[in-house]
């Protein structure tokens, strides 16, 4: 067996979700190459190179991939396809978006966020929000499967892969990039954080976050959103956690002014340990929360922050 | 220009979900079934386009068993002009879905195709990426605007990160995140009208496709139950849990 994962990265840098989703490969067994695709990332290569298990880098440099668009994606990594039994990415937005164009375009099915691997063909994977683990079966000769990076330890980087260039470079007619708008923040990123706290529509309002900005700081916290507080236009999309945005299982998850609805769980309860703020002492989130304190987040929250 | 809306019928957000005892799939017998929310957020979208003189026609199509007409209706009581079945039992996931529409859209020929982002049974995320590989065009997924320029199409894509922005080659295909609209309710006059519009049924031997699942279902379980907790009486009571107790703190 042999499979290619596909290198996630952003701002020049290899993203850590990648050296989970070699986890996950090394659980299927069998060769390791990682495909690093994009502009100016030989950088990239180098990081890659470093993961054990990896043997070796693959780089596909050219100025047609480098905003890792779907369609010249999906052809690079179709024409490569045929050396690998597996093709691995990150379950992120950049994976989300190729994979599935390769996978048609491969005329094979999808195993779209996996968990567990239970053998080279059978995959553990949420569906219904969650609420239900299906255990599934591939077929087809090629599998293409993402991969939730929250599921697999990361693997260790004291590898020295070989780098080789692909030099096969796809043309692209069919998209470009016109711009692109990235939030900025000094935080840890939402799906790697050891802490991550969360607002919802209890916090009333957009300035009411830098109440949790202040525990954030103390605590090294990522801070994430329910949809509701998104939607109201409180904080922006990126840190809408759940069924629908992203998939986080930090150390503390400190849930505040969140209710608890079916899609928020689906993305944090696999946190290890669940803090909830809530004034509403029948809110579902307690159900799910190994420590839960009933009261005003207004009161509650400038305390905490004295407190830590 | 036409836009062709993909609509799957699939269990009501609302209802808690229960696994069959015997592990072979959920069970879905009376069950309350719905329009997929993102699919409501598309046909709003291709409504919107008509309202605007944009879109000259709108047509809905769906892929599934008898009873997924009912969300065809739906979609017609919303301001689609008319609408395609393509009937079977199977169980069909995204990639036969994907197959049976781009022989939809070869039919067909519309400009834009707009689809939900992801099916919330399957949570697969997957058909629009593929129609759009399966028909060479270009995709604008998890699309939170959307404006036609011209011969191309502008779309704002919700990304890990933030936004990103795309211009796509018409014909294309656009998959829909939550932001992109806040989709009507239909009202009871255009669910009457919407009983009158045109609806056709195709079988997917008619249009030369193979729909059912290459993906053996072996087993499907409850997730690991988390056990609740305990209520704290108190901030201090809190930060001590934290810090003893689940050690999580420092
Ligand atoms: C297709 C689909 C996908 C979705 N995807 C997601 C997703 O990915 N993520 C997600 O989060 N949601 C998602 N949702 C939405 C989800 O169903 C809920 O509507 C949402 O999670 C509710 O957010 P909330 O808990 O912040 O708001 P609410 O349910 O309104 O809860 C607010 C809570 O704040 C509490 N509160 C208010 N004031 C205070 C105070 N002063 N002090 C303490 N507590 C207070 C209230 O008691 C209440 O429990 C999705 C919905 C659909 C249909
Ligand atoms: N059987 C189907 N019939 C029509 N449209 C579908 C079907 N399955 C998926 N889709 C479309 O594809 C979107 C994403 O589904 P999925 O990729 O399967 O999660 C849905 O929101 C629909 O717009």
């Amino acid at each position: 067996m042999s499979i290619l994962v596909l290198a996630e990265h952003h701002d020049g840098q290899l993203a850590g979700a990648t050296a989970h989703v070699v986890a996950a490969a090394q659980q299927i067994g069998g060769d390791i190459d990682v495909l690093v695709a994009g502009e100016n990332v030989g950088a990239i290569a180098e990081a890659a190179a470093k993961l054990d298990g990896v043997s070796r880098v693959r780089v596909a440099d050219a100025a047609v991939y480098a905003h890792q668009l779907a369609e010249p994606m999906g052809e690079l990594l179709a024409g490569l396809a045929d050396d690998y039994s597996h093709v691995l990415a990150v379950a992120s937005t950049t994976g989300k978006n190729v994979m599935p164009r390769l996978a048609a375009l491969k005329d094979v099915a999808q195993l779209s966020e996996i968990i567990a691997v239970e053998s080279a063909d059978t995959f553990k994977r949420p569906i219904y929000a969650g609420n239900a683990i299906a255990t599934v079966q591939s077929e087809d000769a090629l599998k293409v499967v993402t991969v939730r990076a929250t599921a697999f330890d990361a693997v260790g980087e004291t590898g020295s892969a070989g780098v080789e260039a692909v030099e096969a470079v796809v043309d692209n007619a069919l998209s470009s990039f016109v711009g692109e708008e990235l939030a900025e923040s000094d935080r840890p990123e939402l799906g790697a954080a050891k802490v991550v706290v969360s607002g919802g529509r209890g916090m009333g309002s957009g300035d009411n976050f830098k109440l949790l900005e202040g525990i954030a700081d103390k605590l090294g916290a990522a801070i994430g959103a329910s949809r509701a507080a998104v939607d109201a236009g409180f904080v922006p999309n990126d840190m809408q956690v759940g069924q629908t945005g992203k998939i986080v299982a930090p150390e503390l998850y400190i849930a505040v002014g969140i209710s608890g609805a079916i899609q928020h769980l689906a993305g944090m309860k696999d946190s290890k340990v669940i803090v909830a703020i809530n004034k509403d002492e029948e809110a579902p989130i307690f159900q799910v929360a190994d420590y839960g304190l009933v009261g005003d987040l207004f009161e509650i929250l400038p305390e905490l922050e004295s407190k830590l | 220009m036409k836009v062709l809306v993909a609509v799957k019928r699939v269990i009501d957000y609302n209802v808690k979900i229960r696994v069959k005892p015997d592990n072979s799939d959920v069970d879905l017998t009376n069950v309350k079934m719905a329009m997929n929310p993102f699919c409501e957020i598309a046909v709003e979208e291709a409504v919107r386009l008509k309202e605007r003189g944009v879109a000259t026609e709108v047509v809905a199509v769906t892929v599934g068993p008898k009873a997924a007409q009912e969300q065809l209706r739906t979609a017609l009581a919303l301001g689609a002009d008319r609408a395609i079945h393509v009937q079977t039992d199977e169980r069909v996931e995204s990639l036969g879905a994907a197959k049976a529409l781009a022989k939809v859209v070869e039919e067909e020929q519309p400009e834009l195709v707009i689809l939900g982002k992801q099916a919330i049974d399957s949570d697969n995320n997957q058909t629009g990426q593929m129609l759009a590989a399966l028909t060479g065009r270009a995709q604008g997924t998890f699309a939170s605007a959307v404006e036609v320029e011209g011969d191309a199409l502008k779309v704002t894509r919700e990304i890990d990160g933030g936004l990103q922005t795309v211009s796509l080659a018409l014909p294309a295909i656009v998959t829909t995140d939550l932001r992109l609209n806040e989709p009507r309710y239909a009202k009871l006059p255009d669910i009457m009208k919407a009983k009158k519009k045109p609806l056709d049924v195709k079988t997917p031997e008619e249009l030369g496709v193979e729909v059912a699942s290459r993906l053996k279902l072996v087993r499907v379980e409850p997730p690991a139950e988390r056990q609740g907790g305990v209520k704290v009486g108190s901030v201090d009571e809190l930060v001590d849990k934290l810090k003893n107790e689940a050690k999580v703190i420092s």
